[in-house]
């Protein structure tokens, strides 16, 4: 298998009350303020890889940076540290508004969560599938028509819909929209920010099924962030598990949800609403999230919550460890290892 | 109705007038709620859930219009109520949680105030003694230092929190029905464990009934002892929630349960439900709502609905029911 991104050491900051100019700054430290303003480290050391081909989830819960990451990953903001290689290429040092104008932009497209909020209302479906092709691939009259034509039929959208606009469809026909905009240009990596989460059961399944045939029909491979566990387990090769901007577990999808080795996706696991089993697992996250404001980089983020807290959690933050085909970061992961 | 129901609902119906026609929301919906008992309303977007609970609670939209029914709580119709009766039973014997608690809560005030507000009305508590009280609440409901997080706003909280302070707010006053309309739609599923759990176990120890709305019918079948299946403003099934999934008679709730990815082990075994739900504004509605996206339709769907047993365990509409599970096991081996 070949990287087709490689994301090495991501971080990402916000500074809290927004930005300031020298000035200001200047200011702020000349009547004795703090040296630094308190910044949101809403994506911290960050590293993984997609392969080509591959469908990578995204799990946790809001708040955690999956949004951040994702948002610096498409290069629709600057990171603040860290590379981002898509195949051989270094794409981190130019800055979000340079890469908007890049031929490279074609090859990362994301679907957006609501597709209802995320089509221009004053596009109709023919417009919004024919701007990044406009924009990108320099495509017009007859050759953009027959193009649009062609992905939109991919998607499953009948051509009459073409020239209704956004409110004059229903959820799933605004999804196919929606998705027929981002691989109109034909990507090589689809970042996909909870695509069902507006839909009915089984308007989702259709969903799902399409964008599985168009990964295989297209070879493109799959960011899939979503909080629906078993949605998950269903659509992805590989998971990562994040809490509150750290990864805290990877590894094969299925054998994070038979055997989750950090605590935070054990609890994880133990929420998923499950048919059939009406017993209830008591293993519950009391509390909240510690505050992403300069945390103590010493100490877990998940000390506080973690039904495992130790002294040695709040002593030294647990680095990725591998086990097996998986990384977890947790002091007491073999604690969790199945018996053999 | 029998005496030890909690909310006995008979034949409702509701009318909706738009510009583009009259929407029959709800025709002869009928379930009823042990005292105690929890029990899950299912169903997508559009089948009448959110507006049983509504016209339930008479608080409908003033275009909607309720044509035949009725809603008993105790020996009182709530639909034939008049408005000064409501108002002494919504809050006091039944109350409700709905699904955004961001937008339900009043963003100015202070949600300690909001629940002194409710126990001063409803809960025979004087004003002196209501802000300890709601602070006591804040506690009851799991809120970590509730007499600082009492002074908050709304927008000073996360949304389980704010889910919380619903949840404070509507069992303030110790109602002996809950309705909760999709109360954990939106939060994270950790979040939503603890919210469940929390209402489950305030449910028990106040001996409360409880409605719960919502479209995930494995969070329903994890959580409630009997299942309402509704389609297009119709029942379409009611049973025991281990009866449903092991014996769902009716094909849409076959169909229904055969797309919810919890049980499956691949894509590929999840199935869609083909078509859509009828226009509710049309004038040719058939008898059956289900009817024209049924593979299991025949000439006899045309006529009225059959009518359930009173008091039958497992409800079906339908003329032409998926054979019982026993029955299906039969046919198997004799093929």
């Amino acid at each position: 298998m070949t990287a087709l991104l490689d994301v090495a050491d991501v971080s990402k900051q916000f500074t809290v009350g927004g930005t300031e100019g020298p000035w200001t700054r200047f200011k702020r430290r000349f009547s004795g303020g703090p040296e630094n303003l308190p910044k949101v480290h809403a994506v911290d050391d960050v590293s993984f890889v997609i392969d080509k081909g591959e469908t990578v989830g995204l799990v946790g819960e809001s708040g955690c940076g999956k949004s951040t990451l994702v948002r610096a990953l498409t290069r629709l903001i600057d990171v603040s540290d860290g590379k981002i290689k898509l195949g051989s290429r270094e794409l981190s040092r130019k800055t979000a508004r340079v890469f908007a104008r890049d031929p490279d932009r074609a090859r990362i497209q994301m679907v957006f969560q609501d597709a209802g909020d995320s089509i221009n209302p004053r596009f109709t479906s023919f417009d919004a599938i024919a701007d990044p092709l406009r924009r990108l691939r320099k495509l017009r009259g007859r050759k953009l028509r027959e193009r649009v034509e062609t992905v939109a039929s991919q998607c499953g959208l009948p051509l009459e819909l073409l020239p209704r606009f956004p409110h004059q469809l229903s959820g799933g026909q605004r999804a196919r929209v929606g998705i027929a905009r981002a691989i109109a240009v034909g990507p090589d990596l689809l970042v996909l920010d909870e695509p069902t989460a507006a839909l009915d059961v089984s308007v989702q399944v259709v969903i799902l099924q399409l964008l599985q045939r168009l990964k295989h029909e297209f070879g493109m491979s799959y960011l899939f962030v979503s909080h629906d566990l078993s949605v998950v387990r269903l659509l992805c090769d590989r998971v990562l598990v994040m809490y509150l901007g750290k990864i805290v577990e990877s590894g094969p999808a299925a054998e994070v949800f038979a055997h989750p080795l950090h605590p935070y996706t054990q609890a994880l696991v133990a929420a998923v609403p499950r048919m059939h089993e009406n017993s209830r697992q008591r293993l519950r996250l009391t509390g909240e999230p510690m505050s992403p404001i300069d945390p103590d980089p010493n100490v877990c983020r998940f000390y506080g919550r973690c039904p495992r807290s130790a002294d040695a959690c709040k002593a030294s933050m647990p680095a990725l460890r591998p086990f097996g085909s998986r990384l977890v970061a947790c002091h007491f992961a073999e604690e969790f290892l199945p018996r053999p | 109705m029998s005496a030890d129901s909690a909310l006995s609902v008979e034949n409702l119906s509701v009318e909706f007038r738009t510009r583009s026609g009259i929407v029959r929301a709800l025709e002869n919906v009928s379930f009823s709620v042990a005292k105690g008992e929890t029990i899950a309303i299912v169903g997508e977007s559009g089948s009448g859930k959110s507006v049983t609970a509504y016209a339930v609670m008479g608080i409908l939209d003033p275009a909607g219009r309720i044509t035949a029914g009725r809603a008993m709580l105790g020996g009182l119709d709530l639909i034939a109520a008049k408005p000064r009766q409501l108002a002494q039973v919504r809050g006091r014997q039944i109350a409700m949680i709905f699904q955004n608690p961001r937008t339900a809560l009043n963003p100015i005030r202070p949600v300690g105030r909001q629940i002194a507000d409710v126990l001063t009305r409803h809960g025979g508590i004087s004003r002196r003694a209501a802000p300890a009280a709601a602070v006591e609440m804040l506690r009851a409901v799991g809120i970590t230092d509730p007499a600082r997080r009492a002074k908050a706003y709304p927008f000073e909280m996360s949304g389980g929190m704010c889910q919380r302070v619903m949840i404070a707010i509507a069992l303030a006053a110790k109602p002996s029905l809950l309705i909760a309309d999709e109360p954990t739609t939106g939060l994270d599923v950790t979040t939503q464990a603890v919210i469940m759990d929390l209402i489950g176990d305030l449910a028990r120890d106040l001996g409360m009934a409880t409605i719960f709305i919502t479209h995930d019918l494995a969070l329903a079948g994890q959580r409630s002892a009997r299942i309402v299946v509704m389609h297009a403003g119709h029942v379409v099934e009611a049973a025991p929630t281990q009866e449903l999934f092991a014996n769902a008679r009716h094909p849409y709730t076959a169909e229904l349960i055969a797309a919810t990815p919890d049980s499956a082990t691949s894509l590929d075994a999840l199935a869609a439900i083909p078509g859509s739900l009828p226009d509710l504004r049309r004038t040719d509605l058939p008898q059956c709502r289900y009817s024209e996206r049924c593979p299991r339709r025949k000439d006899i769907c045309a006529q009225p609905l059959p009518r359930a047993a009173p008091g039958a365990a497992h409800m079906v509409a339908c003329w032409n029911p998926l054979p019982e599970q026993s029955m299906r096991g039969a046919k198997m081996s004799a093929a």
